[in-house]
């Protein structure tokens, strides 16, 4: 009966709902809550990764940092500093994390330099795992990256096999977002041919970089063509500038090179300028970071590397718990999704074991045997 | 007497000191063409430069090279994956008028790959002593003939720094200094097209004092001579040169240069406001390159030769000073080389006598084991087969006894009836 009534309502009547506002509600509550994002950036020194974070978030990070000498890296250990600004922009307020890795590669011998990278990441992890699962969770601190760029060198002929081990290490834990630090030091062609390069290694070495997301089949096709342009640009070549340029009336972002001057009259043909797309691939790898895809970096570290995590947590304690037979446990482990997945592996486990052992002593008899004949 | 035949000798050279005397000449001699003879033969003779490049993978080495020489060296890409470093000569005859040069090319291959770079520097090292161990070998030759010899010791290093602005890399400071004293080097700073003209001038300076606080020492362009003191001077104050190179060509305004070009400007190689390469090209080939090799022979080479001889325990004078014959000391050496050898000989025999006696004497051991064995066999085996025997005659006996006794029953049973016929008969 009722169903028959609703069924006369058309959405052009007056007489609307009015859920069609829950947009603007979720807008004006998280306006008011306020954003925020972890960035972390790792790579060599002198690849130009603090300019860059100046020039994408269009503040000065790093006043006054001191740079180590030669001699003073040839045993450099890696450090995690971070820096938290609070930054605004049309009543959005973002509380904005940059952890930087000083001393990554630097050093002569480079064995596991990544390890207290990972260690950071895991940390972060568990910190938040910890807060999650605990009785009071008012105000949970998000610490976890959201986000990692790392910088390639321009001078080499693709990765190099620090640049693999890196990714390798760090891909199930964090988006990796790879770029070509310095792309000022290449020709257009010189870029592409570097670009397919890289992209052919991350697929031969098996790297999981961030992918963005596919944009909904109902979107315009202007959108789509955006989209496809963006993903077919990766790795993103970048150049990052302190300097403002003044040029023909206009304040633009740029390195301006000797080259530039011809007979004393200075055009804008010979300004590299960060702004511009066809100079370098900036505004994009700014679109897409903070413009469009900022929300879309934190839900896949939400649901994809923090849940990973935490199932490989909670098994680890449930064997644990299962060798030594301990009743209690810091944390609470009854929402067990699958617990008879876990005992059903772990007698999987000590099977296979005692086939193993089994066909050892098999094999030993027979050796026996042979000898004896 | 030896004291006094000192003395005379010391003023016999005094008083030729003060008789040396400025002449003059009465017309033209014409020994002022010696100069132009030497330089005729050393013109048919041939000239021979080493170059070593050293600096990571990609960096622009081969690049560099074919511009310097504008020729078009045959090269591929090296890979970023070696397991460690080698170092690969080649050598080309090249030629420009009436002058032949040969010259080797050698390339660092892998070099900052790898992920611990703390023996890097060593198969670099090991390469430049090699080249100064073959010509000492050639050198101490009975017959030698070194006016033939192709020298490949290595003239000039050029090591190439990447352009990150910063400073040097510690890989960089840790091989040079392992370098400095073996051969010489002239920094240059590669790619040099991505950095400013101010962060280039910071640059320098940082990597210069990075230099000298350490106590590397580079090569610097010598001020002695007047005719070039006063470029070499200049020269020297613009290390380390900036470099870009291309051997792609681009239009200029109305000419063709080599260069490289950006969306934004086009970086000439020769136009020195862009950067270095003229002045190296200039300092390394058009004014020094004689006295790269001169200092290769007279001072890096002098002093591997005198560390490796006196490591040898050759000595310049004994401890009576009297100056060592080195026919005498070589010898003497070679005897007790010999000697070291036969010793060596003797032990290793030695062993061997030995071992094979301990073999022989445990394969007797289980020889005779073995034997044992089989005595212990034989003899269960006999002890077995009595009783067997025993047992079957025991067996056969009873057998018999059985026998016997059913043929005594049965004629017993057979002549009982026939015995009551006979007495019925009766």
């Amino acid at each position: 009966m009722q169903k028959g009534k609703l069924t006369g309502l058309r959405a052009t009547e007056k007489q609307y709902v009015g859920f069609a506002t829950l947009p603007n509600q979720v807008h004006r509550k998280s306006v008011k809550k306020g954003f925020d994002f972890t960035l972390m950036v790792a790579g060599e020194s002198g690849m130009g990764k603090s300019t860059l974070v100046n020039s994408l978030f269009l503040t000065d990070l790093y006043k006054d940092r001191k740079l180590l000498n030669a001699e003073e890296r040839i045993n450099q250990t890696v450090e995690i500093i971070k820096h938290t600004v609070d930054i605004e922009e049309k009543g959005v307020k973002l509380k904005l994390t940059i952890v930087d890795t000083p001393g990554f590669g630097d050093a002569v011998n480079n064995n596991e330099c990544w390890k207290p990278i990972t260690d950071y990441i895991d940390q972060q992890f568990e910190q938040y795992f910890r807060d999650e699962s605990g009785l009071n969770r008012k105000n949970i601190q998000d610490n976890r990256v959201h986000c990692c760029l790392y910088f390639i060198p321009p001078f080499g002929h693709g990765l190099r096999p620090v640049d693999v081990e890196f990714m390798k290490a760090l891909h199930e834990k964090v988006n990796i977002i790879p770029l070509i630090a310095k792309a000022d030091c290449l020709t257009p062609n010189e870029i592409k041919k570097l670009k397919d390069r890289i992209r052919e290694e991350i697929d031969k070495f098996g790297i999981k970089v961030y992918q963005f997301p596919e944009c909904d089949s109902d979107e315009d096709e202007e959108f789509k063509q955006l989209d496809k342009e963006l993903k077919e640009c990766t790795p993103f070549a970048v150049i990052g500038s302190n300097t403002v340029v003044e040029a023909r009336g206009q304040r633009v972002r740029g390195r301006l090179y000797p080259w530039g001057i011809v007979e004393g009259k200075f055009t804008n043909k010979f300004l590299c300028s960060v702004e511009n797309q066809s100079h370098c691939d900036f505004v994009k790898l700014r679109n897409m970071l903070i413009r469009s895809h900022m929300h879309d970096l934190k839900d896949v570290t939400c649901d994809v590397h923090y849940e990973n995590y935490r199932a490989q947590c909670i098994q680890e304690m449930t064997s644990k718990l299962a060798q030594d037979n301990r009743m209690e446990s810091p944390i609470p482990i009854l929402p067990l999704s699958t617990p008879d997945v876990d005992t059903e592996k772990l007698i999987k486990m000590k099977d296979e074991e005692l086939k193993r052992m089994q066909e050892m002593l098999n094999k030993m008899q027979q050796q026996m045997h042979d000898k004896e004949q | 007497r030896v004291a006094s035949f000192i003395l005379r000798c010391c003023l016999f050279l005094s008083s030729t000191n003060e008789e040396k005397r400025n002449l003059s000449l009465g017309g033209h001699v014409g020994f002022d063409s010696l100069p132009d003879q030497l330089v005729s033969k050393s013109v048919t003779q041939g000239f021979c430069f080493n170059i070593l490049c050293v600096g990571e993978t990609g960096i622009g080495k081969s690049t560099l090279m074919n511009t310097l020489f504008n020729t078009m060296f045959e090269n591929e890409e090296a890979s970023h994956y070696q397991n460690g470093v080698y170092l690969r000569p080649r050598t080309y005859d090249l030629q420009e008028s009436n002058v032949h040069l040969k010259l080797t090319i050698v390339d660092t291959v892998g070099f900052g790959d790898q992920i611990n770079k703390e023996d890097s520097y060593k198969p670099i090292v090991d390469y430049i002593d090699t080249q100064f161990e073959n010509y000492l070998q050639e050198e101490l030759k009975i017959k030698r003939s070194l006016f033939n010899y192709h020298d490949t010791r290595i003239h000039i290093c050029l090591y190439f720094i990447a352009p990150t602005g910063h400073s040097l890399k510690s890989l960089d400071l840790v091989t040079m200094k392992k370098l400095d004293s073996k051969v010489n080097i002239i920094p240059i700073i590669a790619k040099a097209d991505t950095i400013s003209k101010s962060e280039l001038h910071k640059f320098k300076i940082k990597i210069m004092s990075e230099l000298v606080s350490n106590g590397v020492q580079i090569y610097q362009f010598p001020t002695d001579d007047e005719a070039v003191s006063e470029i070499n001077a200049s020269m020297n104050a613009h290390l380390p040169f900036a470099v870009v190179g291309s051997v792609e060509e681009v239009k200029v305004g109305n000419k063709t240069v080599r260069a490289r070009q950006y969306p934004w400007g086009v970086v000439q190689v020769e136009n020195e406001s862009h950067c270095d390469f003229v002045k190296l090209r200039e300092m390394l080939i058009r004014v020094n390159m004689e006295d790269l090799r001169e200092q290769t022979h007279a001072r890096h080479y002098e002093l591997y030769r005198r560390c490796k001889l006196e490591e040898m325990g050759f000595k310049d004078t004994d401890p009576d000073s009297q100056p060592f014959s080195l026919q005498e000391t070589y010898e003497a050496k070679r005897k007790e080389f010999l000697g070291d050898l036969q010793r060596k000989e003797e032990e290793m025999r030695q062993m061997f006598v030995n071992k094979v006696k301990e073999t022989e004497a445990e394969l007797k051991e289980k020889e005779r084991e073995l034997h044992d064995k089989f005595e212990q066999l034989k003899r269960m085996h006999q002890e077995e087969k009595r009783k067997v025997e025993e047992k079957r005659r025991d067996l056969e006996e009873e057998m018999n006894t059985f026998n016997r006794k059913k043929v005594a029953a049965e004629t017993l049973s057979l002549s009982q009836p026939l015995k009551k016929d006979k007495d019925k008969k009766k």
